[in-house]
């Protein structure tokens, strides 16, 4: 069953075609990597997902409802959350209180400190709990957002970039939570650099090139495509 | 009876300074003190305090959408002035009969915030944001300024309001409670102090429990982030447009009790001093809290005066002065920067008593 269907989806900046006729089709339950070169327009697929980007043409399925008219917020409520590649944290806010507000339209009183406790449990953040976002390490912030991310249970979790920043045994435990969501039921659509973190928790890879879908399959598959190492090394037209 | 003490409970919470017996003594004795003053003052001097206390309110709606929302405003005070000019015109024209003048409180603080409503939606939904939410706002109360300035002909006029130009609406009647036997007219002393008083106690108040709500907490991540505020599911300009429309309440609220207490209402309460001043009362205190806000525009407005009587030509510039030496020494406020200071001296020494 497809969770989140993209047909024939364009975008244009001007004369610049950044997402050119897209159609990818993510499966419910799966991981799916989404891997490029520089200026594939792998962020900008995601920013149309979440409807930051409206597009040119095209349409956005989610769950069977076409919800390419549907402002962000309301995408969010059908199922949708993100972690953006910069961390997107409340700086001047404390880590609680950052989970606070991502808990807050969900839970309320004794029930939203509990879950506050819990995901600071998980996130390895208890005794950081009252220090500013902002003063956090890098992965540290990383991982916040990924809590506040996932603290909303979505259907369809999107990671743009989850380890960049990180050190080896921080990226390996990023896919480690990764996997751990997944076999929880969440499905997952991950922009990557990182090929060790890819080869570690993706189902299925697409390659994304010039705005097209440029190939698509298993991670030993993508890595054995000769025409998707020639884009890497920039010889795409040799 | 619950909920009543949840909501009491959010009196004290992350977004506002100042929490425990401490600082609720603190706060029961100013109270204390203000309602025992005018005992001990003048007519004059009491009128004057009242004064203070009505731009208190216009601070406070700065503090909420700039400080709070992270939306600089540059034209509360054209809500000010609307919320003036429709008091004066409601009650030129309808009296002051059967209460009327309460009434017509209302209803000006509502037309503003109505205003506010036209307003903030083309702003927010049209998605102007950061420096050009300031020019927008100050275009339109520069605007409403010039338009009320060239009204001084006969032919401007609704009803018996004559708007009279760059002269201001005049006479209008102060606030009349009915009351069996004679009604109780509130004039600029005592009996407006009161009401002032109590009108500033209930919206600081208020206000904490709003801040320190799940409301509040959107609000500030508005503030810091409202791309992620939009990705965790708030509808981030509904939020900005409440919150922007509250705000404007309160500086109509700033804008009737002005014209009540000098019974006067003038084009320059919404020109570019005007507009620039609140600016500086907020940066000054500390534009993130509410009780340095307070504390900010009522010391800088004392002083303001004060230095308006000795000299009324540098009182500006020393205005200006505040604000630069703001932006360099204490960014968020003297006043929060001086309390957070006092704060973390006061835990230190309990820390070492315990």
């Amino acid at each position: 069953m497809s969770l989140l269907e993209l047909r024939k989806l364009n975008k244009h900046f001007g004369g610049l075609h950044v997402t050119n006729s897209v159609d990818l089709t993510l499966r419910a339950g799966e991981i799916h990597c989404l891997i490029g070169p520089n200026g594939a327009g792998k962020s900008t697929l995601f920013r149309l997902i979440l409807g930051e980007h409206r597009p040119g043409s095209g349409d956005i399925l989610f769950a069977g409802e076409n919800i390419t008219a549907l402002k962000s917020f309301a995408r969010i409520h059908r199922g949708l959350s993100v972690k953006f590649q910069v961390p997107g944290v409340f700086k001047g806010l404390s880590v609680r209180q950052n989970l606070e507000i991502a808990l807050q339209s969900r839970h309320r009183g004794g029930e939203l400190e509990a879950e506050i406790g819990r995901l600071l449990a998980f996130l390895g953040l208890e005794s950081e709990q009252t220090q500013i976002a902002g003063n956090l390490s890098h992965g540290q912030k990383q991982w916040l957002e990924i809590g506040m991310a996932i603290s909303l249970k979505p259907r369809l979790l999107l990671l743009d970039e989850p380890t960049a920043g990180m050190s080896p045994e921080e990226t390996h435990m990023t896919g480690e939570m990764v996997q751990r969501l997944n076999a929880g039921g969440m499905t997952v659509l991950a922009i990557e650099h990182d090929m060790a973190f890819v080869r570690q928790v993706a189902h299925r890879v697409t390659v994304l090139h010039l705005g097209q879908v440029f190939a698509q399959g298993s991670i030993d598959e993508i890595v054995a495509d000769e025409r998707v190492a020639a884009i890497y090394l920039g010889q795409a037209h040799a | 009876m619950t909920g009543l003490l949840a909501m009491f409970r959010r009196l004290e919470g992350p977004q506002t300074v100042g929490r425990g017996p401490a600082f609720w003594g603190l706060f029961a004795l100013v109270l204390a003190v203000a309602l025992a003053y005018p005992l001990f003052s003048d007519g004059y001097t009491v009128g004057n305090t009242v004064y203070f206390f009505v731009w208190v309110f216009i601070a406070l709606s700065l503090c909420l959408i700039w400080g709070y929302g992270g939306s600089l405003s540059f034209g509360q005070t054209a809500f000010f002035g609307i919320a003036g000019y429709s008091y004066g015109i409601l009650t030129i024209n309808f009296g002051s009969g059967y209460g009327f003048t309460l009434l017509a409180l209302v209803m000006a603080v509502a037309i503003a915030a109505l205003f506010a409503v036209l307003l903030g939606y083309f702003m927010f939904f049209g998605r102007i944001a950061g420096v050009f939410l300031g020019i927008v706002t100050l275009a339109v109360t520069l605007m409403l300024e010039r338009f009320m300035a060239q009204t001084a002909g006969p032919e401007w006029h609704i009803g018996a309001a004559r708007l009279n130009g760059f002269n201001g609406m005049s006479a209008m009647p102060p606030l009349t409670i009915p009351w069996p036997g004679e009604p109780i007219v509130l004039f600029a002393d005592v009996g407006l102090y009161y009401l002032v008083l109590g009108l500033l106690a209930f919206v600081y108040l208020a206000l904490r429990i709003l801040m320190n709500s799940s409301f509040g907490n959107v609000i500030v991540a508005i503030r810091e982030n409202p791309e992620r505020a939009e990705m965790l599911g708030y509808d981030v300009r509904k939020y900005q447009l409440i919150t922007f429309v509250i705000g404007a309440a309160l500086a109509g609220l700033s804008g009737v009790l002005y014209t009540v207490w000098g019974q006067y209402i003038t084009p320059s309460s919404m020109g570019m001093t005007a507009a620039a001043l609140p600016l500086i009362w907020v940066a000054v205190g500390g534009r993130s809290d509410l009780t340095s806000t307070v504390i900010g525009t009522l010391v800088v407005l004392a002083a303001f005066q004060a230095l308006t009587i000795y000299g009324s030509q540098y009182a500006l510039v020393f205005m200006g002065v505040l604000l630069v030496l703001t932006v360099l020494i204490a960014p968020n406020g003297l006043v929060l920067g001086a309390m957070n200071w006092l704060g973390r001296i006061a835990s230190r020494l309990t820390q070492r008593a315990g």
